[in-house]
């Protein structure tokens, strides 16, 4: 009964960690920019091979595979925050302009919300601009 | 196994092609580090999979040098700017 519900978990949890996994590629394929692909590939990798550990763990609870296991996580988490903030201060110091760093970082949102506002304000005017008139 | 195995490789061709295809130097690191975990959750699973304990060894000897590989490059490339 235990063992099993450890199996199902295990497995559910590998299946998580896998899914992170996906997520970090597709981040990593498809952000525009350094610092995004940065946060997305740090992130979920190191919550991805944490969730893979846990799973393999519940899979093959054994002292010294737990510890293993548990050894590798922490090296990697402690090597994942270290690496993106060393990354990103290095690109910055290389590439001084946040913004220009990479194109695909063009100002996309501003025009967006500005037609929105503009044909009401228009109409408004218009309308006062008639009334005052006529 | 095997689907959650060729999941994570795929994730490593992932990361491989940022590797090759990138515009700055810090691109190419990103994408190594990406490899280095993705490498090291198949050792992992390969462990589990293949009932071999030697591959989890593999694994943390990896996680070794991947924690120091980026610290030193970084390190070189600005000393030699």
């Amino acid at each position: 009964m235990i063992s099993t519900i450890a199996l199902f978990a295990g497995w559910t949890f590998m299946l998580a960690g896998c899914v992170f996994f996906m997520t970090a590629a597709l981040g990593l394929l498809r952000f525009p920019d350094l610092y995004s692909r940065l946060h997305a590939v740090t992130k979920a990798d190191t919550l991805g091979l944490g969730l893979l550990a846990l799973g393999l763990v519940l899979l093959d609870p054994t002292w010294r595979s737990a510890l293993l296991l548990m050894l590798v996580w922490i090296l990697v988490m402690a090597s994942g925050a270290v690496n993106c903030q060393l990354l990103a201060r290095f690109n910055l110091e290389q590439h001084p302009a946040p913004a220009g760093t990479d194109p695909g970082t063009d100002p996309a949102p501003d025009p967006a919300p500005d037609p929105a506002p503009d044909p009401a304000l228009n109409h408004n005017a218009d309308q006062g601009d008639t009334s005052g008139v006529s | 196994m095997i689907w959650l195995a060729s999941i994570i490789l795929l994730s490593a061709l992932a990361g491989l092609w940022r590797m090759t295809h990138a515009s700055t130097i810090a691109d190419r690191l990103l994408g190594l580090q990406m490899l280095s975990t993705t490498g090291i959750a198949f050792l992992l699973l390969l462990a589990h999979w293949q009932n071999n304990a030697i591959w989890r060894d593999v694994a943390l000897v990896l996680a070794l040098l991947a924690a120091v590989i980026t610290v030193a490059l970084v390190q070189m490339l600005r000393r030699r700017t």
